[in-house]
């Protein structure tokens, strides 16, 4: 077995407020993968997304990269909410990352535009977040995240506050663009439908603290496309996610 | 149709209008009908004749005016702004400064304006801080709280990609402080051309550097009414000025972005 792009060990966050956020989390990234965190909220997911991407200090344990330190543009983050300056238009937003990173002006509105194409919204560069509804600003966040061309993509909830007709359609783009580029995904939900549908493996966390109470494969084949979501084998493994997850609620 | 968008826009510059008129034609008539003298109360009439016989000599005193509020708000304004950017990079020096910044604020201009007026040997010099000292807090304050209303997901990001301090001040603090800056900038507007005013009044300065508030002085000895009620419509006419003036900046500056600036048409 080839090394995981991220090796989790033990890892454990102790607020300052003395509360455990998480604890003894074991877990191996592979590179590559589409990995669901799922679990109620308060189980620690966020807080253990946002270790990984190093915005939060780990207060036990240790989380590697075995291929080497990741840098800046190693990661992509997308939140919950799209997170767009306002007073940018969509390019300049996209284009955030490679200017903070000291690229050319020029470069980098060529690579935002290129990055905002991939996600269906070439003609939007000179938009402004305003004039864009939910579904395409979290695409500009998507576009921002990937226009770096990280090896590891991190989503906390990213779909949790858009309808479900706009939560589907960019659930089946994410899949179109993360099998046409294979970057590795940690995707964060509390849906269990959601988690199935996208996930090649999905972590069911258990609350109080956040830890890790099963690791289960979803090995249905890609592209999934909306007949898996009415198939017999999409039901089954959501019958066992849903399983799994009423075992963590109770441990 | 009352409702649609155009007679709004009517009604916004009508209503105004036909009040206003009514309102001087209602005085016009009550000086003339009861026979009012024009040292006790003059018509609007009598006020325009003074306006305009005494143009040359108002016309002056307001450009003296009008230098001074627009130095003391230009002043207040990058001082407000660099201060509160000091704020932002440094907590122990806004805990120690604020509170000053504080009694500035609080204590009435009319108090300390004597007191600056002898300390300060150029009559200028000295109006322009009084008008300072009021105009300075609610940029400062403003900008302030701007600078620290960043949206904290965003800074995740800045910080996610490495951003310098640099950066994030440039490029995150100063555009989310913008819409609370220039807020503050239409506030202090008016209170710089009153700092300007108080502060001329108890200056009490005459010759040729002499502004509006000192024209109002002259003319109330020498019972020139109608002149001092000229002088006030002059005042109030800058007032309306500067506020419509920074209101436009910040429509500008805004519009493309921000809540405030926006039309109801552009709203989602």
């Amino acid at each position: 077995m080839t090394a995981p792009l991220v090796a989790l060990r033990g890892v454990a966050k102790r607020y300052d407020s003395g509360t455990l956020a998480v604890q003894g989390i074991d877990l191996d990234i592979a590179a590559g993968d589409f990995l669901a965190l799922l679990g109620p909220s308060g189980c620690g997911k966020s807080t253990l997304l946002r270790m990984i991407a190093r915005l939060s200090a780990t207060t036990g344990g240790s989380i590697d990269w075995p291929g080497g330190r990741p840098q800046a543009r190693d990661i992509g983050f997308v939140f919950q909410e799209p997170t767009l300056m306002p007073w940018a238009t969509a390019l300049a937003n996209v284009a955030l990352p490679l200017e903070l990173a000291g690229l050319p002006k020029r470069e980098a509105a060529a690579r935002a535009a290129d990055s905002l194409a991939r996600v269906e919204l070439r003609g939007f560069e000179a938009a402004y977040p305003r004039a864009l509804s939910g579904g395409m600003r979290m695409r500009v966040s998507i576009a921002r995240a990937l226009v770096t061309k990280p090896r590891l993509l991190l989503m906390d909830e990213p779909f949790a506050a858009l309808d479900e007709i706009t939560r589907f359609r960019l659930n089946n783009d994410l899949l179109t663009l993360w099998e046409a580029e294979r970057f590795t995904v940690v995707f964060v939900t509390h849906s269990v439908f959601e988690s199935v549908y996208l996930a090649r493996r999905i972590a069911v966390m258990a609350p109080r603290p956040g830890r890790i109470h099963a690791e289960l494969a979803v090995d249905a084949p890609y592209p999934r496309g909306e007949a898996f979501r009415t198939s017999a084998a999409y039901a089954a493994h959501c019958r066992e996610v849903s399983g799994a997850l009423e075992g963590a609620m109770a441990a | 149709m009352m409702g649609s968008a155009r007679a709004q826009r009517w009604l916004r510059v009508l209503g105004p209008l036909v009040i206003g008129v009514v309102f001087l034609g209602g005085w016009e008539w009550l000086v003339r009908a009861r026979g009012i003298p024009p040292y006790v109360l003059p018509g609007p009439v009598a006020i325009a004749e003074a306006l305009a016989r005494d143009w040359p000599a108002l016309s002056a005193a307001l450009l003296v005016t009008l230098k001074i509020t627009a130095l003391a708000l230009l002043i207040a304004a990058s001082l407000g702004l660099l201060l509160a950017v000091v704020f932002a990079q440094s907590r122990i020096l806004e805990l120690s400064l604020f509170p000053y910044a504080v009694i500035l604020q609080v204590t009435p201009i009319v108090a300390i304006a004597p007191l600056i007026i002898i300390w300060v040997d150029d009559v200028t010099l000295s109006l322009l801080i009084c008008a300072w000292i009021v105009a300075f807090f609610p940029i400062l304050s403003n900008t302030t709280v701007g600078l620290n209303s960043t949206d904290h997901n965003l800074l995740d990001l800045f910080r996610l990609y490495g951003a310098t301090r640099w950066q994030v001040l440039w490029r995150l603090r100063l555009p989310t402080a913008m819409p609370f800056f220039l807020a503050g900038l239409r506030i202090s507007g008016g209170l710089a051309l009153i700092g300007a005013i108080v502060a001329e009044f108890v200056a009490g300065t005459g010759g040729r550097s002499s502004g509006l508030a000192y024209r109002i002085l002259e003319s109330g000895y020498q019972l020139q009414i109608p002149r001092m009620f000229a002088a006030l419509v002059l005042i109030s006419a800058t007032g309306i000025g500067i506020f419509l003036a920074l209101s436009l900046l910040s429509h500008l500056l805004l519009r493309r972005w921000h809540e405030s600036a926006m039309g109801q048409g552009d709203r989602r």
